[in-house]
């Protein structure tokens, strides 16, 4: 824009854009990658780490004493630490206060005579010239660097266990329907406002221009109570879909009207006026001239009620219930977070599916997005 | 598989009932007065009565759901506020009073005011720095569309991405949350910083301003590419170096869109309540209004008296944007 910008004025602009973008990007990227992570390592080290061998302090057990096997007089229970072998062990020790007190290698003198050998590779061999009594194994602790493991199971155990893979569809039983029937009425009614004259029309305009800011929190209570009013008055449960998707719709429609109205009330008068002399109606109009020339703007919108509804927590949780059936993918990731806080194999996975659907709408469609941001902002953007 | 099912037949059921409605009502009007094929007056007649209906029909739908959803519930919030926990019994100002007295509730006041001055501010000022600085590289789109990206992200699931972000593990354990790890790594004390009081807002704040800078920017990026190129040449001339031209020639030019993107921010700000709700429920004194008050309508089984009481403040909150908002539209429209 402005041609007389100096080298090291826009190495500095390309410096800061860059850290910007960074700050703006690595939560989320840390999230994924600990998504795909082996949850042992994702437990104990950084996500940045991922791609390095890490130096882990572990414990292991060995096999009880019913595996021991008698050879040459003396009692041996042998077998590996690590599956599979792929961590290479560097330290070894029996206390929990000295884990690293021996060399991988050597025979440790662990007391009655015993010892205990750990190789490199993992396996191990407990040798005592009496035979072993009790029904745990010895307590081993090591210290290995175990190479970086990606893998698909965070996913798997989430979709099937943690009751992600029903949320996902009560989400887009909420979140499809909560998208189209707005749009559907608020066009209807943009058109009305835009382009049918009839009195008092100014005023309603004005109202839901008012009611663009009314906070959702106003609503809650009261159409609770509604709620349970009607579903008691027709015996139906109080907390359905359809009462999901009208909460949805009521909530949306302020501004869909309004965006609407203003795009379709720039639509060329000469249009709705030479359809008219040839005899169509104001619904043949609507239909077929209003309705395929507003495709722009109802995209915008409706991106952003997918977004919106997809992504809502509170309407969710107030008008569908919070039982383990009806829960939406948020009030699910929110239980989560209460109940298995620590576990983040399990968060970050739950996280990454409730936001992979939006974030697939959003780099598919996002010019339609910002077109809708700038036509509610911005008058002429 | 049967959930399945019944989702798709609902959502169909549901799209198609609304549809029927306008192809339904519409039909019924043009039989009952048809003007098609009828002789002078009794056409013109039809023509009057269907073109005043019409509109109505159109309308009916959305001013029904405004007026359930929105409208109503605003005066039935102010008259329960005046009720007791179960809205029968009329208990005067007592809710107010409560309010005024409860400690839980001033925190609330004063961190939404805390949150109400430093989110918007700094989400707008971010944006408006990432949009003059991306406009000027190559790569600006690129940028952009990266730090838009968190507007796509619900709060709970960037509640989450956050939580990661400030994990905690006790001094000497390796930290896993990238916060902490950049504090050891520089020398300093891991900290449990959800727990550390008052600081624990900006915390929280930090992610709203995360999620609403991507917003900012690509308004005000608008904005500033509608500015005629020549005032900036003009000031160029003049010597002016590229922060004077910013803040001298080019902010003063959006001050409107900059206000509007300040509002839409405030108001959002006003109705959060997801991420306090994940990240802390309103422990270690971050409570706000709008989670206090869904804590009071489920709270020992649920209390409409104050919950309403609250959203009747944070509704107050709002009628000065309201207004303001009105003010602009109808100027707008005038305009037109």
């Amino acid at each position: 824009m402005i041609a007389s910008s100096r080298s090291p004025l826009i190495i500095l602009v390309h410096l800061s854009v860059l850290l910007l973008v960074a700050l703006w990007t690595l939560p989320t990227a840390g999230l994924l990658i600990s998504s795909l992570r082996d949850k042992d390592q994702l437990a104990v080290s950084g996500w940045w780490t991922a791609l390095s061998t890490s130096s882990q302090n572990l414990t292991g057990r060995a096999s009880a004493p019913d595996a021991q096997v008698e050879r040459d007089g003396k009692f041996v229970i042998s077998g590996n630490l690590t599956e599979g072998g792929s961590a290479k062990v560097s330290a070894f020790g029996v206390r929990p206060m000295q884990p690293a007190a021996f060399e991988p290698g050597t025979a440790a003198d662990i007391g009655d005579g015993q010892t205990l050998t750990v190789n490199e590779d993992g396996s191990y061999e407990l040798v005592s010239p009496a035979k072993m009594e009790g029904t745990r194994g010895q307590r081993i602790f090591y210290t290995a660097s175990v190479p970086p493991r990606f893998t698909l199971d965070n996913y798997r155990e989430v979709l099937s266990a943690a009751g992600i893979g029903s949320s996902f569809i009560n989400s887009l039983t909420v979140a499809i329907p909560s998208t189209i029937i707005p749009i559907l009425v608020a066009a209807f009614c943009a058109y009305a406002l835009a382009w049918m004259p009839f009195p008092g029309r100014a005023i309603l305009i004005a109202v839901i221009v008012g009611l663009l800011v009314v906070p959702l929190q106003m609503s809650l209570i009261p159409l609770l109570r509604l709620y349970n009013g009607v579903g008691a008055f027709f015996g139906v449960p109080a907390k359905t879909y359809v009462g999901i998707w009208l909460a949805h719709m009521g909530f949306g429609l302020p501004l869909a009207i309004y965006l609407l109205r203003n795009y379709m009330a720039g639509l060329p008068r000469e249009i709705m006026e030479s359809a008219r002399v040839d005899g169509a109606s104001d619904f043949d109009i609507f239909v077929k001239i209003i309705l395929p020339l507003s495709f722009p703007a109802l995209a915008s919108f409706a991106i952003f009620q997918f977004l919106w509804t997809w992504n809502d927590l509170l309407v969710a949780m107030v008008f569908l219930g919070t039982g383990n059936d009806e829960l939406v993918l948020t009030g699910r990731l929110v239980n989560l977070l209460g109940s298995r806080g620590g576990n983040w194999e399990i968060l970050t996975a739950s996280a990454f599916i409730t936001i992979v659907v939006p974030l697939i709408v959003f780099f598919s469609l996002q010019r339609y997005l910002v077109r809708g941001l700038l036509a509610g902002s911005v008058k002429g953007g | 598989m049967s959930q399945l099912l019944f989702a798709v037949f609902t959502m169909v059921g549901g799209v198609l009932a609304c549809a029927a409605y306008f192809f339904g009502t519409n039909w019924l009007l043009d039989r009952i007065f048809p003007s098609k094929g009828r002789t002078g007056a009794e056409a013109s007649r039809n023509l009057r009565i269907t073109n005043a209906i019409r509109p109505w029909l159109f309308m009916a739908p959305a001013l029904f759901a405004l007026a359930i959803y929105l409208v109503y519930p605003v005066f039935e919030s102010v008259r329960l506020s005046f009720h007791d926990r179960s809205g029968t019994r009329f208990v005067g100002f007592s809710n107010f009073a409560w309010m005024i007295n409860d400690g839980e509730f001033r925190q609330s006041i004063f961190n939404n005011f805390l949150w109400l001055l430093v989110v918007p501010a700094l989400a707008t000022f971010f944006g408006l720095v990432i949009a003059a600085l991306t406009d000027r590289i190559w790569w600006g789109n690129i940028a952009k569309t990266l730090i838009f990206m968190p507007m796509a992200i619900s709060f709970v699931g960037a509640a989450v991405i956050w939580k990661f972000v400030y994990d905690f593990r006790s001094e000497g354990s390796e930290q896993i949350g990238i916060l902490n790890a950049v504090v050891v790594a520089l020398g300093g004390t891991p900290e449990a910083w959800m727990t550390i009081p008052f600081w624990n807002n900006f915390f929280l704040m930090v992610i709203l301003i995360w999620i609403q800078t991507g917003f900012a920017m690509v308004i005000l990026s608008a904005a500033l590419r509608g500015i005629p190129e020549e005032t900036i040449e003009a000031a160029v001339i003049d010597g002016a170096n590229g922060f004077q031209i910013f803040f001298k020639i080019m902010v003063p030019q959006i001050w409107g869109t900059i206000a509007v993107v300040w509002t839409t921010i405030t108001i959002l700000v006003l109705k959060v309540f997801d991420i306090v709700l994940a990240m802390t429920n309103g422990q270690w004194q971050t409570q706000v209004l709008a989670n206090l008050m869904f804590d009071w309508m489920f709270r020992g089984g649920g209390d409409f008296g104050r919950g309403a009481a609250i959203a009747v403040v944070i509704m107050i909150l709002v009628v000065p944007i309201m207004i303001w908002n009105i003010r602009n539209a109808t100027r707008e429209m005038e305009g037109h």
